[in-house]
């Protein structure tokens, strides 16, 4: 491989418009950077840490199994959920999960649009943790029926019964949004994988690991004529999902914007449920990039640069979602509607008021920190500040959710609502499920995109290597 | 890269494989020529240069996509955008025969089994409420047309391929790693064993290989 000189100090920080920051760091050949990116696929035994957090993790699953299993043989009533309270806990997980399942696509498919080169190196696990969490999110509504045998009324399947589901309810669109979501994640995640895992076929070192991952690379052989269709339809995938990915979270936002309850009936709900998500689906990402990237030794493909990229992009939405929250306080007040006005002051002073605050702070005051660049640059810092936004975006779904119901409209039909303890645990549990498929995944399969991050190098350019202002005047 | 570039070629009718014109060093029938790179810009200039001298039977195997790559082999722009753009009416088309006979009509079908639409009254709305059947037309929609990118994508590039010449040959194992391989077919009507290989010399690969059927 012919070694290119690189005529300018590498700094991936550096703010200069002139200059490119690096995308790849110490790697100038394409073998380098097969190698280390599947060195800890390729090694026998992963690290110690992996091993410790594989089994806290299966250990969750297993009590989240254990008490959905409980749950189906006894019925609902081993959750809090009450009347009026009746979406409780499983709505509330619901609609977490799925939040932060938004930010794979979001970074697969509009910032692929966007041509914002640096999403190379994070789509593979984003993509890879929104399925996760989409699985997560699938979960809770289905439990949540109570009679989970009877969960295939959600479709419309003929039936003995000529009963059919009822199309103008937002929770039937929300099984098909959900539903596409899925789909269409995991067909994006799986198309961008096939050649990497080709990579891993023919790399193999036995015979098991050359079928197994040879039987997914479905005779990958990387023709140019087969990558010119392939390219087509990773755009045309791109272009499908960026329409899906805003759509999914404003379906669920319609399941409360379309009830008539205070604080649920309003028009802001789509657009302020989309930034949160994006925002609570960055936040996660960086959770788990910051840790992997350090076990898994990919500082020179998960730089710093990306590190500040997403603090910017949770800067940005977290202060949308703030707007949000003070936006909905003026229309509460500006509408002159009692019940609606009532319905926030009570958020905010009522019997919920600590999860408000909560949420307040680690949504809106927590990552304007970022607006500062030493902090920008601190992992342990950005990974306290990301552990505090999920849980706050964890409190917005609550507060939403369970204060609108249990303080609605007349006095005498008020509640209150508690978890018991197989609420709190289902939902540990359902972290449990998440990791376990996480940590599976950068296991055994390409954590980063290989084939996309070698395009995006440099030595990758047919023209030669040079700079895009030489480009531009030549 | 326009759809209509004039230089884009089809493949003509592949020439029948005679034993006589095709046959390896060691005197087995010769699949192919492949002749391995080691920089996308050498495999640029190489697949211009064996365009130009008018073989169509010729393939490029790389690690990434390699931009422009194939422009520079005449690759014919794909009619993929086109099943997508017909697979998504289709979904739209479904999603509201769907929701209108599920919801809106009173008649029955014979699909396997006896189905009956319903007209479903709910809260005064109208049978057929066109506003609320718009997320699943839209959800459907993109639903068909992604399985309609990802299959017909798999579909006109042959996948799953059980089974691959260059794929047999253990000397091609970085074609998914670091190396730029250009495979001349044996069935391509200039495959001459000795012409063709003197011009795969002359592009200067790092070394050129045979490979069996």
């Amino acid at each position: 491989m012919t070694t290119l000189p690189i005529d300018h100090p590498i700094d991936e920080l550096s703010d200069d418009p002139r200059q490119r920051a690096p995308l790849v760091l110490n790697h100038d050949d394409f073998g380098s950077v097969t190698a280390d990116i599947l060195r800890c696929n390729e090694a026998r035994r992963p690290p110690l840490a992996w091993k410790i957090a594989f089994v806290i993790s299966f250990l969750l699953m297993s009590v989240l199994g254990i008490l959905v299993g409980y749950l189906i043989v006894t019925g609902v009533g081993v959750w809090g959920n009450n009347n009026p309270a009746m979406w409780g806990f499983p709505i509330v997980n619901f609609v977490f999960w799925v939040g932060i399942g938004h930010a794979g696509t979001l970074i697969s498919a509009i910032l692929f649009l966007f041509r914002q080169k640096w999403r190379t190196s994070i789509n593979r696990f984003a993509e890879a943790m929104t399925i996760f969490a989409v699985i997560c999110a699938g979960l809770f509504p289905g439990i949540h029926v109570g009679r989970i045998w009877l969960a295939y009324w959600l479709f419309p399947i003929p039936n003995q019964m000529d009963m059919w589901p009822q199309f103008r309810s937002p929770l039937l669109w929300d099984v098909f949004a959900v539903g596409t979501y899925f789909t269409v994640s995991l067909l994006f995640w799986y198309v961008g994988m096939i050649p990497d895992l080709a990579t891993m076929r023919d790399r193999a070192t036995t015979k098991i690991k050359a079928i197994a991952y040879g039987f997914f690379a479905l005779g990958w052989r990387g023709s140019m004529r087969h990558w010119h269709r392939y390219e087509r339809a990773y755009l045309l995938l791109a272009a499908l999902a960026t329409p899906l990915v805003l759509s999914v979270h404003s379906v669920v936002s319609f399941d409360f914007a379309v009830s008539q309850l205070p604080g649920w009936h309003t028009t802001i709900f789509p657009p302020y449920f989309v930034a949160g998500a994006i925002f609570s689906g960055f936040a996660m990402v960086l959770s788990l990039a910051i840790p992997a990237r350090e076990l898994w030794g990919l500082k020179d493909f998960i730089t710093m640069r990306h590190i500040e990229n997403m603090c910017k992009i949770v800067l940005l939405t977290g202060s949308m979602v703030g707007y949000a929250y003070g936006m909905e306080f003026f229309m509460a007040w500006y509408s002159g509607e009692v019940y609606e006005s009532f319905a926030f002051i009570n958020r905010a002073f009522g019997q919920y008021a600590w999860a408000y605050w909560i949420m307040v702070s680690c949504n809106v005051i927590c990552p304007q920190l970022f607006w500062f660049k030493a902090i920008r640059r601190n992992v342990w810092v950005i990974f306290i500040i990301t552990l505090f936004v999920n849980l706050g975006m964890w409190f917005e779904r609550f507060v939403i959710t369970v204060t609108s119901l249990a303080n609605d409209f007349l006095p005498s039909s008020w509640g209150w609502f508690e978890p018991t303890w197989v609420d709190v645990m289902t939902f540990v549990g359902s972290f449990g499920l998440f990791m376990t498929l996480f940590l599976l995944f950068i296991r055994y399969l390409p954590i980063l995109a290989v084939a996309e991050i070698k395009a995006v190098m440099p030595e990758a350019d047919p023209h030669g290597h040079h700079d895009d202002d030489a480009e531009t005047h030549a | 890269m326009s759809a209509s570039t004039p230089e884009t070629t089809t493949r003509p009718q592949a020439a029948d494989t005679s034993a006589a014109t095709a046959v390896s060093d060691r005197g087995t029938a010769l699949w192919g020529l492949a002749a391995q790179f080691d920089t996308p810009a050498a495999i640029y200039a190489a697949a211009k240069k064996v365009r130009d001298a008018g073989y169509r039977w010729f393939d490029c195997h790389v690690p990434f996509p390699v931009h422009g790559l194939d422009v520079a082999m005449g690759v014919q722009y794909t009619i993929l955008p086109v099943l997508v753009f017909f697979g998504g009416l289709t979904g739209m088309c479904l999603a509201i025969f769907l929701q209108v006979f599920t919801n809106s009509i009173q008649v029955d079908l014979w699909a396997i089994v006896p189905v009956i639409g319903y007209q479903f009254e709910v809260s005064g709305k109208p049978l057929i409420s066109a506003p609320a059947f718009v997320p699943v037309m839209f959800e459907v929609t993109v639903l068909l047309s992604a399985l309609t990118a990802v299959g017909g994508m798999l579909f006109l590039n042959k996948l799953p391929c059980l089974y691959h010449p260059v794929l047999k040959s253990p000397k091609m194992k970085r074609i998914t790693d670091d190396r730029f391989v250009l495979v001349i077919e044996a069935r391509d009507p200039k495959f001459v064993r000795s012409a063709t290989q003197d011009l795969l010399e002359s592009l200067g690969p790092e070394r050129i290989v045979e490979l069996e059927p």
